[in-house]
């Protein structure tokens, strides 16, 4: 092994090593970054009383009484030692408020990817097919629109749904997120890549707008629109911003909302809470991993 | 003939004309709507006294809301985040691309760990951050080994690291693809007469990698930068509405405003941001141009 080693070409030695250092801070970085996933994945499987054991150290002081052995440090343990079901008995069985949050998560979610999309759709092959200065300036402000914070979209979204008394109602998260110019930018960004060629041979074989649009574009487009639906869906998904100021209604707010507001007597159900709002993005990923990819790669660079 | 010809032809330039605004018409109805023309109502109201007696007071709310206690510390918390999470961003993506450009084993497993992060809600998580992060936490302990004092982190004026470690977590994975993609558009051939000639991989590196990323580079640190303004969520969901003085962000300064509903100084506060976010995305917007360019030549 040694003597294969020595006898290797030092530039190939120097790359063997290299490597060698690459894998392990890749092991470091994957293990850091997939923790905390795996930590709140494995806490959800084990009792209350395991969680009070382990954590006891962060959450005693609020715990009603109740005799457990609360240890000094806080363990934090990768495999439960009974494997429990308990938590998610309770959370799917015995307290509906966490599965109606829930609900109201994928309601308000659901419907804003859709239309989104929808709208985007139009409006990208819209971009594609215009022509002249307004277009650019129209698009170039959808671009500025996209990059600005909440801090500054909010108060616009505020303003409009107060004169449209549709504050406190659903609709307003679901129409400022429908017209949100996210997907518009995308997709023109990749319809503009569709050759002008097949739209001129299908205008010379006299298809109208809608059928080039209906026939060659959206067909196109199939595995853009995946990659923007999950784009648009984590970042709903996640949202915290637009419920906590355009709902006042707690009882309407999202499970991501709710989720840091669960008494510290709950931590073990807050953890099987955690582990069932993580699913829908995780399965998300896992069929649709190549998707996302994809539609990151087309936002490099702004403008395209 | 000809003219037949055309005319016809102006008359299709037309009809795609028509085409087109029917196509973008429901995507501008809405943007106008909830952004475009609220946007000029805040304009409005960040230069008047009052909704109702409307008088003009043209900057004075500017001035106020400059002074104010609460937008500065707001301010400046939220630079200082922006300016250490920006940097760490960059350079912690591109080692992460650089990593998983070599031939590494389970590459392809690298990538999908590396990018989780960006798919699980940072609510999911927090209940397992606060566990690692508290005085009597797992990172305390760890640190402990090493001599190091306890501190509540989320109390402290280390508060923001806790939230830039979050930030990272949940940004590098998006930020390496962008770099990957980089990578990719290197010509092979460069690379190879590079290393007949002898270069070392610091030197393909520096001369190749680093000058073909350069759009990459600027790209990527811009939009770190405009993510990190957004960076309330996080903390919202560890500390709530009010947490400690180092964390306090703008959209705190903004979500308490909301709550009080003093649109002048709503207003005044989003006009202020809107200045600062459009000279950040023209300075992209030149870079981009400029550099853009300098490579494909």
């Amino acid at each position: 092994m040694i003597k294969k080693w020595s006898s290797l070409p030092k530039r190939r030695r120097n790359e063997l090593i290299q490597i060698g250092i690459f894998t392990i801070l890749a092991i470091i970085f994957a293990f850091i970054f997939l923790t905390p996933i795996v930590l709140t994945i494995t806490n959800s499987f084990m009792s209350q009383t395991e969680i009070n054991a382990n954590y006891g150290a962060v959450f005693a002081k609020t715990e009603k009484g109740g005799k457990v052995f609360i240890s000094e440090k806080v363990n934090l343990h990768f495999i439960p030692d009974i494997v429990s079901f308990s938590q998610y008995i309770t959370v799917l069985f015995k307290s509906p408020d966490y599965l109606i949050k829930f609900w109201n998560s994928v309601i308000l979610v659901v419907p804003i990817v859709v239309f989104q999309l929808a709208v985007a759709l139009f409006a990208a092959y819209g971009f594609t097919r215009a022509k002249g200065k307004l277009k650019e300036i129209v698009f170039f402000s959808y671009i500025i629109l996209m990059l600005m914070p909440y801090q500054v979209t909010l108060v616009p979204n505020y303003l409009v749904a107060n004169w449209l008394k549709i504050i406190d109602t659903k609709w307003a998260i679901w129409l400022p997120g429908i017209a949100s110019p996210f997907a518009v930018y995308l997709l023109t960004k990749f319809m503009r890549r569709i050759p002008s060629s097949y739209i001129e041979a299908a205008q010379i074989d006299g298809a109208g707008e809608w059928q080039i649009f209906r026939k060659i574009c959206v067909p196109l487009c199939k595995s853009c629109l995946y990659s923007v639906a999950i784009l648009v869906f984590i970042d709903y998904w996640n949202m915290v911003e637009q419920p906590l100021i355009l709902l006042n209604d707690p009882e309407q707010h999202p499970l991501s909302v709710f989720l840091s507001q669960i008494n510290s007597g709950e931590t073990g159900l807050a953890f099987a809470v955690a582990t069932i709002y993580m699913v829908p993005g995780l399965l998300v990923f896992l069929y649709g991993e190549d998707y996302l990819v994809e539609g990151i790669m087309y936002q490099g660079g702004i403008k395209g | 003939m000809r003219f037949g010809n055309k005319s016809q032809l102006k008359k299709r330039d037309r009809r795609t004309k028509v085409g087109a605004i029917g196509f973008l018409a429901p995507s501008l109805i809405g943007v106008f709507l909830f952004f475009i023309l609220p946007f000029f109502v805040v304009i409005y109201y960040s230069m008047i006294d009052n909704p109702v007696s409307g008088e003009f007071v043209w900057f004075e709310n500017f001035v106020n809301v400059a002074k104010n206690g609460a937008f500065k510390l707001a301010g400046k918390n939220t630079l200082k985040f922006s300016f250490i999470a920006m940097p760490l961003a960059v350079v912690l993506s591109l080692l992460l691309a650089i990593m998983l450009d070599k031939e590494i084993p389970l590459r392809s497993h690298f990538r999908t760990f590396f990018l989780t992060p960006m798919m699980v809600p940072v609510a999911s998580i927090v209940l397992i951050v606060q566990v690692m992060f508290h005085y009597n936490g797992a990172v305390n302990d760890f640190l402990g080994a090493f001599g190091v004092a306890k501190t509540d982190w989320l109390k402290s004026d280390y508060a923001q690291v806790v939230i830039i470690f979050l930030f990272l977590w949940k940004n590098l994975g998006y930020n390496m693809i962008l770099f990957l993609a980089g990578l990719e558009s290197i010509p092979k051939e460069l690379m190879e007469v590079a290393y007949l000639e002898n270069a070392n991989s610091w030197q393909i590196f520096w001369n190749i990698k680093i000058r073909y990323l350069s759009p990459t580079i600027l790209f990527v640190t811009i939009l770190s930068l405009i993510n990190s303004f957004k960076v309330f969520r996080e903390i919202y969901l560890l500390t709530g509405g009010y947490p400690y003085d180092a964390l306090y962000m703008l959209q705190h300064f903004m979500n308490n405003t909301f709550k009080s509903l003093d649109y002048q100084k709503l207003s005044t506060a989003a006009i202020i941001m809107s200045f600062v976010m459009i000279i950040i995305i023209g300075i992209l917007f030149i870079a981009e141009n400029k550099f853009g360019k300098d490579v494909e030549e």
